[in-house]
């Protein structure tokens, strides 16, 4: 019926199937590879377009009607965050065309990233918690392979820290979703909606917080990153490129849903919680970036600083405050991944990863340097880039509920990540090369550059034409606030009524 | 039953858990073996326990005739048995390929085998049981 809404899912699974068939011949699986991630892009764009006009879409599979079968539900942030991984998709599929070494697309690289991709998708459409727990496995099985293929030394150590963190945040999650269904009765989110306020308020915060620390893992707050930093700077660019911005991002984005929809009975406990998790993540984050020296470790650690704006705008929980939260983390996924591209193309003249084996890029490639501003400044939050409005927002929303303690911890971690984006320009771009470093002439090849010339584009175009991007943000933050309009897209009008009925007896 | 199976989901997930926090990998991985069962009964267990009705509908009727077993739970618990088989076989084998390339499944000589592959000297492999 509604054959839109699957297709994101659906679409990168039959390719990865055909990516299969086709092993060991290259040029076929590169051609078919990137024709179906720009394709992918191309279906999301009209999904969006699609709920933008006809509100929120919902697909009941197998003829069983929701709360009984498996549903799968478009709203504006679900859609959004399908679109930017279409576009994180196709860009790094360009990239790792001349990035990715023979012997990894041997190995199996190609249909792994697209099952990472489907499983990516399906973790934002779906609207059942177990099914959850499934397109999360599949983006991580897909992203343990992608992560060690290639069985370098460095990709092992840090792969066992990766699968470590991540099997144990699984566990923990399918407890919660065992424990939530002995309590409610229901796996389906909407319904769980309903259901979840008539669990005593003492459980349903106890459920919450095991869903807490097992998507707290995956989204990388504090205290449970370290496995971020460990891993992300050890496979290929593109891959890292693809993980720093996307895959954190699905738990935040797990996050957003789960503390809008689900676990809101005891908000001043489990959002104030929130509060100083997204204060420690962003002030632990950016130190620990403030200690590296190397370029892939420095953007690894300000991943996790990150996610605290994000958290911040979700502990705030107010419509500014979710919608500047998703706002930052669209422009977060361009910005980061960008410079994890750039990184690459650095080493590609320089031959390292170390700033300390770096320098003169600038004189070398002024066009580099300046791709490497945008981003970086944007990142650290310069108007009139895309951070800057960011930032803006989630800092509002900080004012307009009074959280001094959170704008002042936001405002100060913003000046130390550009302390660490200055550290990079300085060393990386500015300073003349080192004494036996000769970078190598160039140009580098044209299809690493287009992915950052357009992510680029993107940053600046959400910076200076920032109006529209601000009208979805703010639809957005109002859906997540009210979640009836959900609610009955999945079960129909009357239980929706019910829903807005129990909110005012509350 | 309830109450007896809650016990030993606990005592799974404590065995588990101790196990998971051992500093030998593939002490880790038992640990997750027996986590993921635990994880499983406890889901049988949330969905509660009945004897000796089986959810079969009768010829003629559109619904189940009195109260019948859950059948959601076990269809939950397929699925998640399968995933998991998946994620330890994967586990075994990374561990496989650390254990040939780094030469340890220590978590704390990780470090220390990354710039010496070999292993090292003064550094026991065996698990300290200090």
């Amino acid at each position: 019926m509604n054959a839109l809404l699957v297709a994101p899912v659906v679409w990168p699974l039959a390719t990865a199937a055909i990516l299969v068939l086709l092993q060991g011949r290259l040029p076929a699986q590169r051609a078919l590879s990137t024709a179906s991630a720009a394709a992918q892009l191309v279906l999301a764009a009209v999904l969006l377009a699609r709920v933008a006009t006809e509100g929120i879409l919902v697909v009941q599979f197998g003829g069983w009607d929701a709360p009984f079968g498996i549903s799968f539900v478009a709203d504006h942030l679900a859609a959004v965050m399908v679109l930017v991984n279409g576009i994180m998709g196709s860009s790094v599929a360009v990239y790792a065309l001349r990035d990715m070494d023979p012997d990894r697309e041997r190995l199996g690289y190609h249909p792994m990233f697209h099952v990472l991709l489907a499983g990516v998708n399906g973790a934002f459409l779906t609207g059942d918690l177990f099914n959850l727990y499934v397109w999360f496995e599949l983006l991580l099985i897909a992203s343990f392979v992608l992560l060690t293929l290639g069985n370098r030394r460095e990709q092992l150590e840090g792969g066992v820290k990766y699968v470590a963190a991540n099997l144990v945040a699984s566990m923990l999650l399918l407890t919660g979703i065992g424990l939530v269904y002995g309590a409610t009765g229901t796996l389906n989110m909407a319904d769980l909606a309903l259901k979840l306020p008539l669990v005593p308020v003492g459980l349903a915060t106890t459920l919450a917080m095991l869903f807490l620390v097992a998507f707290g893992i995956k989204a990388a707050i504090f205290p449970l990153f370290f496995w971020l930093p460990a891993s992300y700077h050890t496979p290929p660019v593109a891959v890292s490129a693809l993980f720093g911005g996307m895959l954190t991002k699905v738990g935040v984005y797990a996050l957003l849903r789960g503390f809008t929809l689900l676990f809101v009975a005891d908000v001043a406990v489990t959002h104030g919680l929130l509060a100083w998790i997204a204060g420690i993540t962003m002030v632990t984050g950016v130190l620990g970036a403030a200690a590296q020296t190397e370029f892939r470790k420095i953007l690894s650690f300000h991943i996790v600083s990150q996610i605290g704006y994000m958290v911040m705008g979700l502990a705030l929980f107010t419509p500014l405050g979710l919608g500047g939260a998703v706002f930052y983390m669209v422009h977060n996924i361009f910005a980061k991944a960008n410079l994890f591209l750039i990184a690459g193309i650095a080493r590609w003249y320089g031959g390292s990863f170390e700033l300390k084996k770096l320098g003169g890029l600038y004189r070398h490639r002024p066009l580099l340097a300046v791709l490497f501003v945008i981003a970086a400044f944007s990142l650290a939050g310069f108007p009139p880039l895309s951070g800057f409005w960011a930032k803006l927002v989630v800092i509002r929303a900080g004012f307009e509920v009074q959280a001094w303690p959170l704008v002042a911890v936001a405002l100060f971690v913003g000046l130390l990540t550009l302390y660490s984006m200055t550290k990079i320009w300085l060393a990386a771009f500015w300073s003349p090369a080192p004494e036996g470093v000769t970078l190598r002439a160039g140009p580098a090849p044209v299809l690493l550059y287009v992915p950052v010339i357009a992510l680029a584009l993107l940053t600046l175009a959400m910076g200076l034409a920032s109006a529209p991007f601000f009208a979805l943000a703010e639809r957005i933050g109002a859906e997540l606030t009210d979640p009836a309009g959900y609610v009955s897209a999945v079960l129909g009008e009357a239980a929706a009524a019910a829903f807005v009925a129990q909110g005012v007896a509350r | 039953m309830e109450a007896y199976l809650a016990v030993v989901v606990g005592a799974m997930f404590a065995g588990g858990f101790y196990l998971v926090m051992r500093r030998n990998l593939l002490r880790f991985v038992f640990g997750l073996i027996l986590l993921s069962s635990g994880v499983n009964l406890l889901v049988f267990t949330a969905g509660r326990i009945s004897r000796g009705a089986p959810p079969i509908i009768p010829d003629g009727a559109s619904v189940p005739v009195g109260e019948v077993a859950n059948a959601l739970p076990q269809a939950l618990i397929l699925t998640a048995i399968v995933i998991g088989f998946g994620l330890t076989v994967f586990a075994m084998v990374l561990l496989l390929r650390v254990y040939e390339r780094l030469g340890t499944l220590r978590t704390d000589h990780l470090k220390a085998h990354l710039e010496a592959p070999q292993p090292v000297p003064g550094l026991p492999d065996e698990e300290a049981t200090a």
